[in-house]
């Protein structure tokens, strides 16, 4: 047996801490939480009040203007459809307003902090352990600080997807930039390009292929995240399936399995066609 | 007169090493460069001075991996020189503080690149009044400027292209264009001719010199053809490992070339070819000979020597 004087606690210490925190940072917190939570609401039931034909055509043509087949849009369409057959629609539209929050907030984090690491040798030698920590860290580890300082609910669910899902984008930004082709840029400078003139006008736009691909990813990263969130309380599609296992319901569990699934699909293609879009006119 | 009138660019004893990981190269001392060229510096300009007057095309060749883009791109700092001086129009342009570099470029010089480096995301015309932009002027201006060198670089039509859609030599064209909008005193040109074919090519040289007579702009221009050399330059300089081995007028380098090496670049099509042939023999490789003009040839030379080319 280990012997017991060597044993020492941490857990009441961060107990504590965290206490403190929320005192102390109480009006901070919740008004982050209030803006969140309204947010998250507010897109919620905008996708709520768009009706469900709608979403079937809106998906549809995107995808038709995308791929300008038929087979792709048709198959997007049934599959939409099969959501709303099996009853899942509003509790799908629930997952969707969590991921678009977090993706949201996402890009508003992890763009600028991309263009910081691409700016900054110093930064980005900081901040890429810290990514790598983040993409090796199993996805339920989000969930305890999350659940430390929001408590149970949508926030702290929306809070853990943000951070699960902001590594690609941020990756992929700095990268982006960093590949733009040093001829390109050297042209940009001998005619007087400030620093700030060179990352608007050449180095950013031309990272855009690479940043919309982060934008995919952070997208897939969410919705791979919201499910396992709705373990604290953020609802959506993966309490259906949290439920169906913990009653061992195989055919529930399939059907809100089914749905996430699907919506990955729609949602994977629609960003990935965005990418593509932007290519075109130079090719 | 004062000489700062007189000359528009002036190099003194400028130096550029790519040293890597090696710090604190004194290049007044032999013992230092030579050490630092040992832990893989590269010394690609020696040394160099020369002056142009106003109004006067400076012409430089040499083999490729001489130095001459880095001797060129110096005059920007957009390699910063390790030592010497650069006098741009009295202007001491190594001194110059961040801001002041930046205007420097906006509106004193601009430079055509030897590998273009168009904004593949801009059209055609977007890319020519590039540099306008950065200095501020409006859409409608830039339009219009942009609008007049483009026909003069016979791109019209091709305004709304994306430089992709381009041969070389149109890209290489936008290129110019894009320097000749800037309506610099001082223009910098690395190889701008040389993905031209012979028609358009003889074309932009007239015009350069039209350029050059009406607007008196002062020109250094890096060329591998000896045609176009003799053509353009008022001053000729040829290098070799980062050293001007001769400058003189044209005139003088081809008739009192100072070595064999400078007798390389000044020689008729027959004799090149029979340099080629003798390199071929010595070497044992093969050469071919594409038909085109002499600077192939002379290129091919350096390949057969093992020096770097650059396509
Ligand atoms: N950024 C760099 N880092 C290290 N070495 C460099 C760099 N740029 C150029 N060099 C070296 O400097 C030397 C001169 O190169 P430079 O490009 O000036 O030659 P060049 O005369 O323009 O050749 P070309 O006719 O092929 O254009 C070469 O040996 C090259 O390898
Ligand atoms: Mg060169």
């Amino acid at each position: 047996m280990f012997p017991d004087y060597f044993r020492f606690h941490v857990a009441p210490h961060i107990d504590s801490f965290v206490k403190w925190m929320t005192v102390a940072w109480g009006p901070a917190f919740d008004a982050f939480s209030n803006t969140v939570l309204s947010m998250l609401l507010r897109i919620e039931d905008l996708l709520l009040v768009i009706p469900w034909w709608l979403w079937l055509t809106g998906v549809m043509l995107i995808s038709w203007l995308q791929t300008r087949r038929v087979r792709y849009p048709l198959a997007l369409g049934l599959l939409l459809f099969s959501i709303g057959v099996f009853g899942l629609w509003e509790v799908s539209m629930e997952t969707l307003a969590i991921i678009i929050t977090a993706v949201i907030i996402s890009l508003l984090l992890g763009i600028p902090l991309g263009i910081a690491m691409a700016e900054s040798e110093r930064f980005s030698a900081v901040l890429t352990p810290v990514l790598d920590a983040m993409q090796t860290m199993p996805s339920f580890v989000y969930l305890i600080p999350a659940l430390m300082l929001f408590g149970l609910g949508k926030v702290p669910g929306v809070v853990a997807t943000v951070i699960y899902s902001l590594p690609p984008v941020v990756r992929l930004t700095n990268l982006g930039i960093r590949q733009v082709s040093a001829d390109v840029q050297e042209a940009a400078r001998a005619f007087g390009a400030t620093r700030w003139q060179m990352m608007r006008d050449v180095r950013l736009p031309l990272a855009v292929p690479s940043i919309l691909a982060g934008i995919n990813q952070t997208t897939m990263m969410a919705l791979a995240m919201v499910v396992i969130a709705s373990m604290i309380g953020a609802g959506g599609l993966g309490e259906l399936v949290l439920i169906a296992t913990n009653r061992i319901n195989v055919g529930d569990g399939f059907e809100a399995g089914w749905a996430i699934v699907v919506l990955a699909i729609i949602i994977d293609r629609l960003t990935q066609g965005l990418g593509k879009r932007w290519e075109t006119p130079k090719t | 007169m004062d000489k700062d009138e007189n000359f528009v660019i002036e190099v003194e004893h400028l130096w550029k090493i790519f040293s890597g990981c090696v710090k604190d190269i004194d290049v007044t001392d032999h013992s230092s460069l030579a050490r630092a060229e040992e832990e893989g510096a590269v010394a690609a300009v020696r040394d160099v001075s020369f002056k142009v007057k106003k109004g006067k095309v400076f012409v430089i060749m040499g083999l490729s991996g001489s130095g001459k883009s880095t001797l060129i791109r110096c005059v920007l700092r957009l390699v910063e020189p390790t030592a010497g001086r650069i006098i741009v129009s009295g202007e001491e342009v190594t001194s110059m503080n961040k801001q002041q570099l930046t205007d420097f470029r906006r509106r004193r010089a601009a430079m055509v690149f030897q590998h273009y480096g168009l904004l593949p995301h801009r059209t055609v015309w977007e890319n020519v009044s590039f540099g306008l932009k950065l200095r501020g002027v409006s859409r409608e201006e830039r339009r219009e400027k942009a609008q007049e060198v483009i026909e003069k670089v016979g791109l019209v039509g091709w305004e709304n292209h994306y430089p992709s859609q381009l041969s070389g030599g149109m890209q290489q064209r936008v290129g110019i264009a894009r320097a000749l909008v800037q309506d610099t005193d001082v223009l910098l040109m690395d190889e701008p001719f040389s993905g031209l074919d012979p028609l358009i090519r003889s074309e932009m040289q007239d015009e350069l010199l039209r350029l050059q007579n009406e607007f008196n702009k002062t020109v250094i221009f890096v060329t591998h053809d000896l045609n176009e050399a003799l053509r353009l330059g008022d001053q000729m300089a040829v290098m070799k490992e980062g050293v001007i081995v001769q400058a003189g007028t044209p005139q003088e380098i081809v008739t009192q070339p100072v070595d064999e090496y400078v007798e390389r670049f000044v020689q008729d099509e027959r004799r090149v070819a029979d340099i080629l042939e003798k390199e071929e023999k010595y070497s044992g490789i093969k050469v071919v000979d594409s038909g085109k003009s002499k600077t192939r040839k002379i290129r091919a030379i350096g390949i057969v020597r093992g020096d770097k080319v650059v396509p």
